[in-house]
């Protein structure tokens, strides 16, 4: 009974630790004085100016654009990478793609950005948006591929078979089969793509060049130049957005996991898969 | 069938031409190159009998070390204690949520928190310490780096321990071992593939933690990742910069190869493990 307490007060104690920065950085957003050191009074000043910021909203705007195209395009790239990968026969081939697969995953962000500064110099791309995007869908290929292979794995061949013996096309096996059962490793892979894009600082921070700014590289230079409670809103504006999005993703995990338990269900009772 | 499937993973294939081994080549052939694009290997040279450099990577090493063992003693029990609770799926989604907020604003925090009259020093005082100079410190890198990073650590080791069958506890304990047994000799070396995990998702990202160091390091603590983005951004020395990236890529592949061994071997014998997940 006396270990359980231990274990409990421990856990609140590391996520007070994990939570305490952030909901500093929230309370501090409501405050009347210019700094983080003494709450001297309630005022919402500092979100009317966040939002009169002309400048901050296109840049917000920007990172969001960037994180939909590119998560976009990665998800496709690498959903039909995932299922090439799965085509492959030898064995050997499917481990040395993944090898390659997973070397952006575990390079550091600074090796990625450094190298795609020397790669866009020389191929003579100028740096901006287009630098960013194209970088951004690189970094986030190899985890939609981790995360549809999975799927595609599991995915029976007498299906496939069965859908060519009812006389299915191609295009049909492909879109009335493969892609309906392998759509929520696809939606967790443009998830997972979309917060890698929002949350790269070090990539885009190499390869932006003067132009074009992300929140986090615009963050950045503002926090170098010391605090503004400006960036204490926006902070509060994006743990809410973050709050959004996780119990989305929480929600698309759920689901795919009940369908899956269905299906178990269903194959139990010697019942055919819808 | 497969004629079609191929023609549409081209787009994945031009992806890892371009993106994945080309970006190594080149690093590689700008570390062998000096300004004027001739072959060298004056920047290795350099590299190797600098004082300065040899320094740096071993102070970089050892900090990626400090950071990696603060967050493994705190993750551990962490992810051990969650792996017990009722509504895991929740406390889970409460240890990602702060991973999804930018590491920058994170940073910025301690910012505020740090300072000359920011709240801890306020705290210090109060207690009658005084305050103290605590950004721009090794400390307060230490600090804001292991607190980053201690989400990554987590998630690897609780996935090991939630794999672990309670049967094997229970067993130890039928047979006699006390709690510390158990731990040290069943439960720890079976969800050793975890920590191996966290370490590598934890190590890694602290050579090259450079944005840390500029804003909270105050440029005292010089990672790996800071003389790069320095070499790459501020003084335009792109060969000494990538000879640093190679040093950094080494030191990645033999941690990797350090902590990766085994859990293959593990995989061949649990075949089925990965299904479950």
């Amino acid at each position: 009974m006396k270990k359980v307490k231990v274990s409990s007060i421990y856990l609140i104690l590391v996520f007070v630790l994990l939570y305490a920065p952030i909901f500093y950085l929230i309370f501090f957003s409501f405050n009347q004085g210019g700094d983080m050191n003494q709450f001297t009074g309630f005022t919402w000043e500092h979100y009317a100016t966040l939002f009169a910021d002309q400048r901050m909203i296109q840049i917000v705007l920007n990172t969001l654009l960037l994180a939909l195209l590119s998560s976009l395009v990665a998800t496709l790239v690498g959903t039909f990478g995932a299922l090439g990968i799965a085509a492959r026969k030898q064995k050997r081939l499917r481990s040395t793609f993944l090898t390659l697969n997973n070397v952006l995953m575990v390079s550091p962000d600074v090796i990625i950005g450094a190298s795609f500064l020397i790669l866009f110099t020389s191929l003579g791309i100028s740096l901006g948006f287009g630098s960013v995007l194209i970088s951004h869908i690189a970094f986030s290929i190899p985890i939609v591929v981790l995360l549809v292979l999975p799927k595609v794995n599991e995915l029976d061949p007498a299906l496939l078979n069965a859908a060519q013996d009812l006389g299915a096309t191609r295009w049909q096996t492909f879109s009335r089969v493969i892609v309906p059962f392998i759509t929520p490793g696809i939606f967790s892979g443009f998830f997972m793509a979309f917060t890698y894009s929002l949350d790269d600082f070090a990539v885009t921070f190499f390869v932006t060049g003067n132009g074009f700014a992300t929140l986090a590289v615009e963050i950045y230079s503002r926090a170098r130049q010391g605090i503004s409670l400006e960036i204490n809103a926006l902070s509060a504006v994006m743990f809410v957005f973050a709050l959004v999005l996780v119990v989305g993703y929480y929600f698309i995990d759920q689901y795919s996991r009940t369908r899956r338990q269905k299906r178990k269900n269903h194959q139990k009772a010697g019942v055919m898969i819808p | 069938m497969k004629k079609t499937r191929s023609f549409f993973m081209v787009p994945y294939l031009v992806w890892i031409a371009l993106f994945v081994i080309a970006p190594l080549i080149l690093i590689l052939y700008q570390s062998l190159t000096n300004n004027q694009g001739q072959f060298t290997l004056q920047n290795y040279v350099t590299y190797g009998t600098s004082w300065t450099y040899l320094k740096m990577t071993i102070n970089s090493f050892w900090y990626a070390l400090l950071i990696t063992a603060v967050t493994l003693l705190i993750s551990y029990p962490t992810a051990y204690f969650l792996s017990k609770t009722k509504r895991q799926q929740l406390w889970l989604l409460l240890i990602i949520l702060p991973t999804w907020i930018n590491l920058l604003l994170k940073a910025y925090a301690f910012i505020g928190l740090l300072s000359r009259s920011g709240t801890v020093n306020q705290f210090l005082t109060f207690i009658g310490v005084g305050p103290k100079q605590l950004l721009f410190t090794d400390f307060s890198f230490l600090l804001v780096a292991s607190y980053i990073e201690i989400p990554f650590m987590i998630l690897p080791i609780y996935n090991a321990i939630v794999q672990l069958d309670p049967a094997l506890i229970n067993a130890s304990r039928d047979l006699g071992a006390t709690n510390l047994q158990t731990f040290t000799k069943v439960v720890f070396p079976l969800t050793i593939s975890g920590v191996k995990a966290g370490i590598q998702a934890v190590f890694i990202p602290s050579l090259s933690l450079f944005m840390i160091t500029r804003l909270i390091g105050g440029n005292r603590v010089i990672t790996l990742g800071t003389a790069i983005e320095e070499h790459f951004l501020t003084t335009m020395n792109w060969g000494m910069g990538s000879t640093i990236g190679v040093v950094l890529i080494v030191m990645m592949f033999i941690m990797m190869a350090l902590t990766n061994d085994r859990k293959k071997k593990r995989q061949e014998v649990l075949p089925n493990e990965k299904s479950e997940g």
